[in-house]
């Protein structure tokens, strides 16, 4: 089996290449964790507008160690900060945003993705606590619902399957993947290979995805800068 | 009018056992905290709560846990820096949790602040929060029928409030508040700042003080996150 961790992307890396896709102007919501990366990562000249869950559109960075304002933060709890231009607005209306149709984007993370769009990214489906969050409500109503993702998991199995193994976020939503390895659409139910990193073999990649990768039209290289932070 | 009452322990001296209470806030930002304090004082048990969280540490929405108070808690996203309280209750059944996308546990609320007994969202459609519910098909899409929420109090946390109840929330602390405030049979809120009627700017009032019952002046509130850097426990 190859050894990935040579020359798979890193999580900055994935962020990278999803921003490059980010529209100046639009409006676009981060998922907790690896892809508010994301929003460090905007080509320069385009400007898109972040809105949180919890009541905010265009805010600013993470302020300085100890000037924090803990009622000025994010979804995932972490303080941010304001700049010209930031609304504030009570949870009805900011699901409103996201169930009408008002977001350009979601990006997520995901535990599976399958070929038809499903969505699982909730619950491992052990026991334990379950927590869902936003992402029922971001799934099934932003126009782009993109996920960030390893290509497989810890133990090397595909994360991009046929049929979800775990409970489901969604159906038939997930419109592309940005994985370690390549960019992959999904359409019509199926996985259409965009871009591949150059070290990966097209038949090692099919190897480690759990379900076939067509083409349509020239599969391009994923190369993403080195020294991202 | 006048809505201002004097102490916090007589804003909550009237919840009793089984009460179903509205706590604002997501996760410190616009919790009351001070208000969920007294409500441990004042001992209320057997409730269920409306929160988006679970509580963090051993203070706020967490020490009323804690105390044996809460027997369900509906909820979107019970985990937190430190959820310990909530997650052995949970895992020993002592607690029920009702888990709720977080639209639709907001859109529910404001269906119930808005008398509007169920609607359509086509979140969760498909998945095993679905289950069990009404599924109808508009316009080629599908969707679930969801119920409102209403309780017997809200608990909330303002920044400015005039004697008639008139409110205005600080940055990101609005959040919940102003819809929980309208689906409450009884609103109890603490506020930072009261002001004379006629200081809140018309155009800037957010809740409009029909939905508010009372109002209790907390300077200098303190906030969860605070609390649980000094790792504070409460009582």
């Amino acid at each position: 089996m190859t050894d990935l961790s040579e020359i798979k992307l890193s999580n900055a890396q994935i962020a990278w290449r999803a921003a490059q896709d980010i529209e100046d102007g639009a409006y676009v919501n981060l998922g907790i964790g690896f892809p508010e990366m994301v929003a460090g990562f905007q080509p320069k000249g385009r400007q898109a507008i972040f809105h949180t869950e919890n009541g905010v559109l265009n805010f600013g960075e993470a302020p300085e160690k100890g000037q924090e304002d803990w009622d000025l933060i994010n979804a995932g709890k972490k303080a941010i900060t304001l700049k010209p231009g930031t609304a504030f607005f009570h949870h009805a209306d900011s699901f409103a945003m996201v169930r009408g149709g008002h977001l350009d984007v979601a990006i997520l993370g995901a535990y599976e993705v399958a070929q038809n769009g499903d969505l699982a990214n909730w619950s491992t489906g052990r026991g334990g606590v379950p927590a869902v969050g936003g992402a029922m409500d971001l799934v099934q109503s932003a126009k782009r619902i993109a996920v960030l993702t390893d290509h497989v998991t810890k133990k090397g199995a595909p994360k991009l399957v046929e049929k979800c193994s775990l409970p489901l976020t969604g159906v038939k939503c997930v419109t592309r993947v940005y994985t370690s390895l390549a960019v992959i659409d999904i359409d019509a139910g199926r996985f259409v290979l965009r871009e591949k990193i150059p070290a990966i073999s097209r038949d090692t990649l099919q190897a480690l995805t759990g379900a076939p990768l067509h083409d349509d039209g020239p599969v391009k290289d994923l190369i993403c800068p080195e020294d991202l932070a | 009018m006048d809505k201002t009452i004097a102490t916090l322990h007589q804003a909550v001296a009237k919840i009793p056992d089984g009460a179903t209470i509205m706590i604002g806030g997501f996760g410190g930002s616009g919790a009351p905290v001070e208000l969920i304090h007294v409500l441990i004082d004042h001992g209320a048990k057997h409730l269920t709560v409306i929160n988006n969280n679970a509580g963090n540490g051993h203070v706020g929405l967490a020490a009323l846990i804690e105390q044996g108070q809460v027997d369900r808690l509906i909820c979107s996203f019970p985990r937190s820096a430190d959820p310990r309280v909530f997650t052995e209750r949970y895992l020993d059944g002592r607690i029920t949790l009702d888990i709720v996308p977080q639209g639709t546990l907001a859109e529910r609320i404001r269906a119930g602040g808005a008398g509007i007994p169920a609607f359509y969202t086509p979140t969760g459609f498909g998945t095993t929060l679905a289950e069990g519910k009404q599924i109808e098909e508009f316009d080629g899409r599908h969707y679930v029928r969801e119920r409102w929420l209403k309780a017997d109090f809200a608990l909330i946390k303002a920044e400015c409030a005039d004697p008639h109840g008139n409110l205005t929330y600080r940055r990101a602390a609005r959040n919940f508040n102003p819809i929980m405030a309208t689906a409450a049979t009884t609103t109890l809120v603490q506020t930072s700042h009261i002001v004379p009627l006629g200081a809140i700017d018309p155009d800037h009032v957010i809740t409009p003080g029909i939905f508010v019952n009372h109002i209790v002046h907390v300077p200098n509130p303190a906030q969860e996150e605070d609390l649980n850097r000094q790792e504070a426990v409460y009582p």
